[in-house]
């Protein structure tokens, strides 16, 4: 039999769409309040919809003033049993959510791509196993408290913890904010992103059926008016990951009320890479630090500084592997690059990109079809970028790569650090001592090397300058839950 | 060319293979995967048993791999040792089926280089269509490059114009720094081919051992100018894992590389597997191992 021979035509891979039947959704969601969704008192309610189709998939409660003090007053009076309660117990409960997060994992990945629009891959792979992670490590420490923080006196909890998360990574941060926040004997009252509820919610019936002591956990959805009426009631701590600009107003309204404070805010990181580099590892970090969850990354290295001889070499090969990346529909398995998260957030990319073509940078997107409904954005890489530019100066929170070069080290640290952000850097390198150099000399929270966008429960994540101040995970991120007798409580930093 | 091989980080090459793994490849683009894998296979026996019967055997097998589905394609090439070249030659005139064969003191390479070359004029005089010569770790990992390299370039010549394929051997490189140098050495010095494996020690083709020298390849192709194929030996033995390799090739390499002519996978137990899978994706339920025959 003859053999088929010549070149291949392009190989199609067929879609592979991860069923939506394992989630069961609710018309609608009320608040989340000592134990039991309640109706809100403000009697409005809002439409969460999927970003990729635009289809509504629920209606949520929206919190008003008296909604929140409301969940306030449930968690404050869920305090003492939960503080008293002997640690071990109290871990068992923190274990208890971990293993449901593992064993619903399809649940929580399906619903947060459904709500959020990012790849089913990331959340199966990332955020879920992680926020598990995270309840696993802190329930660990819930019966050790009085070992980890050595000379410091007996710890005890803060008190009623008011959150605020973002809509990058609901379910993470929600882990993240709660799982340290409950260990440490502290209730809360956590508010989700007004785009993306529906994992937090779906967290709630977790508790619920963990049988977790009412009114330890409390949900409260709405959007930034909702946010202010948590950062004034009746808590003893606010924890915000969000926008700078946020963060700036609640640092100002938060100041002189003895409430403690942990921000983790925005970031313009610089990914670095010398001369001496893994180039084709680089390229996919740099890749992953840019495109991961569409570039919706506080972390994300939106600024790639390469030295000057690779530059040509590096350039031809992000082209090239630009082309690969598959953009669309986010409940399909092979999908690289989902939907954006909002539109709000699809105009202020695109006026960013704008700004930048304007500003004179070379503007370079992949040919790829994109679906018709819902909101997405092509990948992007702008050459010629300066430091004045505004794409190279503020955040994008978008799938959007400003590429500048350096020839020398020092040259590499001063633009690097040259942003009033200070959240992470990455660096590529083959040679140690410079690694270790480079994490000496720049100002961020976090330094990768030679890999982006790794995270684990037990390493401390947080900012310098307006990247905010205050540590999530570890043992750093224990710290702001506890207060010590015999030692000052710290309060507001 | 070795000296400036671009470094490899283990833990980002093992990532982004471990990602590309994952890929679901489904219905239409399933059968046309495991179509092409069997199209780029390379049927091998490299057992010191081999006789004139088993080769004829397998020629068959090569040809029509499934005797109830006529329109399942040949594969490649059959991979055996050179005194079995005649026998597979006379077997496969006419078929598109090529010979392969191992030659230059398969499996070490350290036989004196006189005797190494003249196995290689040999095979090729006797019809061989490709040939399968490994190279001299002994030289590459004592950091003689040069002559590694020389023994290469004197390999490629005794080759003639059959189809030069160079085994790395990379299990026993120690690391990828040292399969990309290793890739790129054989790539200079002539290979139409690079190999992982010569699938006679215990560490044969892994995806990112694989993935490496792609990329090794595309930068050759990049700087040079010239496409060089990849085979993958030893250790494929399901239909899956050929995928996986193939999307490798897809999202490496591109479409160029989709082909026989430039991409192989070295193996003895695959093929039933992809034709159990082919037939599975064809009626949608599996049969046993009975319905495929063995060769």
């Amino acid at each position: 039999m003859e053999r088929p021979a010549g070149v291949a035509p392009p190989w199609e891979y067929a879609s592979a769409p991860e069923s939506t039947d394992v989630v069961r959704l609710e018309d609608r969601y009320g608040l989340f309040i000592g134990g039991e969704f309640v109706e809100p008192k403000s009697g409005r309610w809002f439409p969460t919809i999927s970003p990729s189709t635009e289809e509504t998939l629920a209606e949520v409660a929206e919190a008003d003033p008296a909604d929140v003090a409301r969940a306030a007053d449930a968690a404050r009076d869920a305090l003492p049993g939960w503080r008293g309660l002997a640690p071990a117990e109290r871990a068992k409960y923190v274990f208890r959510i971990a293993r449901q997060l593992q064993d619903r994992a399809r649940e929580f990945a399906v619903l947060e791509t459904m709500n959020g629009g990012k790849p089913i891959k990331e959340s199966r792979d990332v955020d879920i196993p992680l926020a598990a992670a995270h309840f696993f490590y802190y329930a660990g420490w819930a019966d050790k408290l009085e070992y980890a923080f050595p000379g410091r006196g007996a710890p005890r909890a803060v008190g009623v913890a008011g959150q605020i998360i973002p809509w990058n990574f609901p379910l993470l941060m929600a882990a993240w904010k709660l799982a340290p926040a409950l260990a440490a004997g502290n209730t809360a009252v956590l508010k989700p992103a007004e785009t993306t509820p529906l994992t937090a919610l779906f967290l709630a019936q977790v508790t619920q059926e963990a049988e977790l002591p009412p009114g330890v956990v409390n949900i409260v959805t709405g959007a930034g008016e909702t946010g202010a009426a948590l950062v004034d009631a009746d808590v003893d701590k606010i924890a915000f990951t969000g926008s700078t600009e946020v963060g700036k107003i609640i640092r100002r309204s938060t100041a002189g009320t003895g409430k403690r404070l942990t921000l983790e805010l925005g970031g313009k990181a610089a990914n670095i890479v010398f001369e001496d580099a893994p180039l084709d590892q680089a390229v996919e970090g740099v890749v992953n630090g840019i495109f991961f969850n569409q570039g919706h990354v506080c972390c994300a290295g939106s600024r790639l500084l390469v030295q000057e001889p690779v530059f040509d070499a590096l350039l031809g090969k992000l082209k090239d592997r630009l082309q690969t990346l598959r953009v669309g529909d986010p409940l399909d398995k092979n999908t690289d690059v989902g939907a954006i998260n909002s539109r709000a957030q699809l105009d202020k990319i695109a006026e960013l990109v704008e700004s930048g073509v304007e500003e004179g940078a070379e503007i370079y997107q992949p040919e790829c079809v994109l679906p018709e409904r819902g909101f997405w954005f092509r990948p992007t890489l702008f050459t010629g970028v300066s430091q004045s530019h505004r794409i190279a100066r503020e955040e994008i929170f978008g799938p959007v790569l400003s590429i500048l070069t350096f020839r020398t080290v020092d040259e590499a640290i001063e633009k690097a650090n040259n942003t009033p952000y200070g959240l992470s850097a990455g660096v590529w390198t083959e040679k140690g001592s410079r690694i270790l150099h480079m994490a000496q000399r720049l100002r961020a929270g976090v330094v990768w090397a030679n890999t982006f966008n790794r995270f684990d429960p037990t390493s401390p994540f947080g900012g310098f300058k307006e990247s905010g101040f205050g540590r999530e995970g570890g043992l750093h991120g224990l710290e702001p839950y506890l207060a010590f007798d015999g030692g000052g409580d710290g309060g507001d930093r | 060319m070795v000296a400036r091989a671009t470094a490899v980080d283990a833990v980002g090459l093992e990532g982004r293979a471990a990602a590309l793994a994952t890929r679901s490849i489904k219905r239409d683009a399933k059968i046309w995967g495991l179509e092409l894998a069997i199209r780029c296979m390379d049927l091998t026996t490299l057992e010191g048993t081999d006789t004139t019967g088993k080769i004829v055997a397998m020629c068959a097998k090569a040809v029509r791999p499934d005797p109830m589905r006529p329109d399942v394609p040949s594969v490649a090439a059959v991979c055996l040792y050179p005194q079995l070249v005649p026998v597979a030659v006379e077997q496969l005139r006419g078929t598109g089926v090529a010979v392969a064969s191992v030659a230059g003191g398969f499996p070490s390479g350290l036989g004196p280089l006189d005797a190494r070359l003249q196995e290689i004029r040999d095979v090729a005089a006797a019809g061989a269509d490709e040939v399968d010569i490994v190279l001299n770790r002994s030289l590459f990992l004592g950091g003689r490059y040069a002559e590694a390299f020389e023994e290469l370039v004197a390999a490629r010549e005794a080759a003639v114009s059959t189809r030069l394929k160079v085994i790395l051997e990379t299990g026993e490189l120690g690391s990828y720094d040292r399969v990309r140098q290793a890739s790129m050495l054989s790539m200079a010095a002539g290979a139409d081919f690079i190999k992982t494996s010569t699938g006679k020690i215990g560490v044969n083709a892994t995806l990112p051992t694989a993935l490496c020298m792609m990329e090794a390849a595309r930068d050759f192709h990049d700087q040079a100018g010239r496409k060089v194929g990849i085979k993958v030996a030893g250790g494929v033995r399901r239909a899956k894992q050929s995928l996986q390799y193939l999307v490798l090739v897809h999202e490496t390499l591109g479409p160029d590389w989709m082909t026989p002519e430039r991409f192989r996978i070295g193996a003895s137990s695959l093929l039933n597997d992809v034709l159990m899978q082919l037939e599975k994706e064809r009626t949608g339920h599996y049969s046993g191992p009975d319905y495929f025959t063995i060769d």
